[in-house]
């Protein structure tokens, strides 16, 4: 049995009264790309803050890499890739200055930091811009450059927020590309939050996620079967919305 | 602890170049405390006169008298203008990088004060280059222990805006910070008038302003650009300083889960 990149078990959150993640347990084998499809609201991002340890788990547990976050969230934090929903780039700073800044908090520097941040760079075919400012780069450009920087400190477990809101339809489909070749040719465990359903592929490990619990897990061909993942998603969502 | 310097160091590095490449700060926490300087402190000095009082020696005019205050000033702005900052990248996302560092987060939070506090001391020392043009000038080894005072002034007052930022929820709100805790910190205390002047006009304010740690702020300045030391206003400095920094780092706990919003 191969090695989990994510666990999580029995977590719930809520605010004051209302309930934002009820119980849900699931987990992501080492190497996969697992998908967290759920409509605005149903808490993909409470999931999120609690997996990058922006909130403490109210109850239930959360692993990463085999590293339980409570018990040890620094080492669990250095494992962890994370491009959040909102861009988190400093838009006066050049593309490598916000880089060597990340990669700082990482506790790398020096030529290790140029090392990595090239590699990086160039993965995302990304070098040629690394002098410019921030400021001076289109949206998808800046989503490919924090991509870039969640993988400097070379993370076994990857998490996206809604990584393609906002960008036209081909930087959407490259960068979903190129985040599922990271999963399949470099064994990166992704975790990918959306509510878009072109951007699950057949194979995909998918989680819906609404109204605070998961209503299917499977992989996504075997929950669409005959008919498409759009359709079935609406009837799942609007079911349990009823 | 190699680890832990590298962080501090991209924080310092990252503060500075945003410091660098913002010259309208820059230029705008010059000119505050020099038009109080030049303006205020000329119009003041026929109407108050200041006796010997300790660290002065000798009599002294009312621009002399208000060179440590306005230093403090510069220290303060810096300490509300980072946190204003700190409420922004909340707001616009980019504390999450921060704060998902595997790096301690009391360090972090540590870091991005020295951070600010850097920059307060090149724009204090700044100011204190050109009040030394205007004629209001200290020996060398005054320049030099100002630098400690400076240091641990900046991370008193920067704790106290960190934590003001913890727990204001949105930018709107900030102006209300503004006016509820920067003027009341700046003018009830020592910064424009000695104690004893506060206390011919009333007692209350007097003892408001010795219980102010912006006025043992201002007085640990004042008396080591003089080459001397005082040892209470160093206390309630270093006091006041854990006081805001603990309740910093409380405020950014992740068991809170508030700081970030949604």
């Amino acid at each position: 049995m191969s090695k989990l990149g994510l666990k999580v078990s029995n977590l719930s959150h809520f605010y004051g009264p209302k309930c934002a993640l009820n119980n849900i347990s699931f987990e992501v084998e080492n190497g996969h790309f697992c998908a967290l499809l759920g409509p605005n609201g149903a808490g993909k991002s409470t999931l999120y803050a609690l997996l990058c340890r922006l909130f403490s788990a109210q109850d239930g547990e959360i692993a990463i890499d085999g590293l339980r976050l409570s018990e040890n969230p620094r080492l669990a934090l250095a494992r962890m890739g994370i491009v959040f929903q909102h861009p988190t780039l400093d838009l006066d700073l050049t593309v490598r200055q916000n880089l060597n800044y990340f990669a700082g908090l990482h506790g790398i520097s020096g030529k290790t930091a140029r090392i990595a941040i090239s590699e990086a760079l160039h993965r995302l075919q990304m070098a040629e811009r690394e002098h410019e400012k921030v400021r001076a780069l289109n949206g998808g450009h800046r989503r490919r450059m924090e991509i870039a920087r969640a993988l400097i400190h070379k993370p076994s477990v990857l998490l996206l927020d809604e990584p393609t809101v906002g960008l036209d339809a081909q930087t959407r489909r490259q960068i979903t590309e190129h985040v599922h070749d990271l999963a399949s040719r470099d064994g990166l465990t992704v975790m990918w939050a959306t509510h878009l359903v072109d951007e699950v592929w057949p194979d995909d490990r998918l989680l819906i996620l609404h109204r605070g619990d998961i209503i299917c897990d499977s992989v996504a061909k075997d929950i669409s079967q005959k008919r498409s993942l759009a359709e079935t998603f609406a009837e799942l969502t609007e079911s349990e919305g009823a | 602890m190699t680890l832990l310097l590298r962080a501090m160091s991209a924080i310092i590095s990252r503060e500075t170049l945003r410091f660098v490449s913002q010259r309208g700060r820059f230029i705008a926490s010059l000119v505050r405390p020099l038009v109080w300087l030049i303006v205020f402190a000329a119009g003041f000095r026929a109407a108050l006169g200041l006796s010997i009082t300790p660290p002065y020696q000798t009599y002294i005019t009312y621009e002399i008298y208000i060179v440590p205050g306005l230093c403090g000033m510069v220290q303060l702005f810096n300490g509300m203008q980072s946190s204003l900052s700190l409420v922004y990248d909340r707001e616009m996302g980019s504390m999450r990088l921060l704060l998902t560092s595997p790096m301690p987060r009391w360090w972090l939070l540590f870091s991005k004060l020295l951070a600010g506090t850097l920059v307060s001391i090149v724009q204090v020392y700044a100011f204190l280059l050109i009040s030394g043009l205007f004629g209001i000038d200290f020996s060398p080894l005054g320049y030099l222990y100002a630098f400690p005072a400076l240091v641990l002034n900046g991370l008193m007052l920067g704790a106290l805006g960190l934590f003001l930022s913890s727990t204001i929820k949105q930018l709107e709100n900030f102006a209300g910070v503004m006016n509820f805790v920067i003027f009341p910190m700046f003018f009830l205390s020592t910064a424009l008038y000695p104690l004893w002047k506060m206390a011919e006009a009333s007692t209350l304010l007097r003892d408001i302003c010795a219980f102010n740690p912006f006025s043992h702020a201002v007085e640990l300045l004042r008396f080591a650009l003089y080459g001397q030391f005082n040892g209470t206003a160093l206390i309630w400095v270093v006091v006041s300083l854990a006081v805001f920094l603990g309740a910093s780092i409380w405020g950014y706990n992740p068991a809170r889960g508030k700081i970030i919003g949604r």
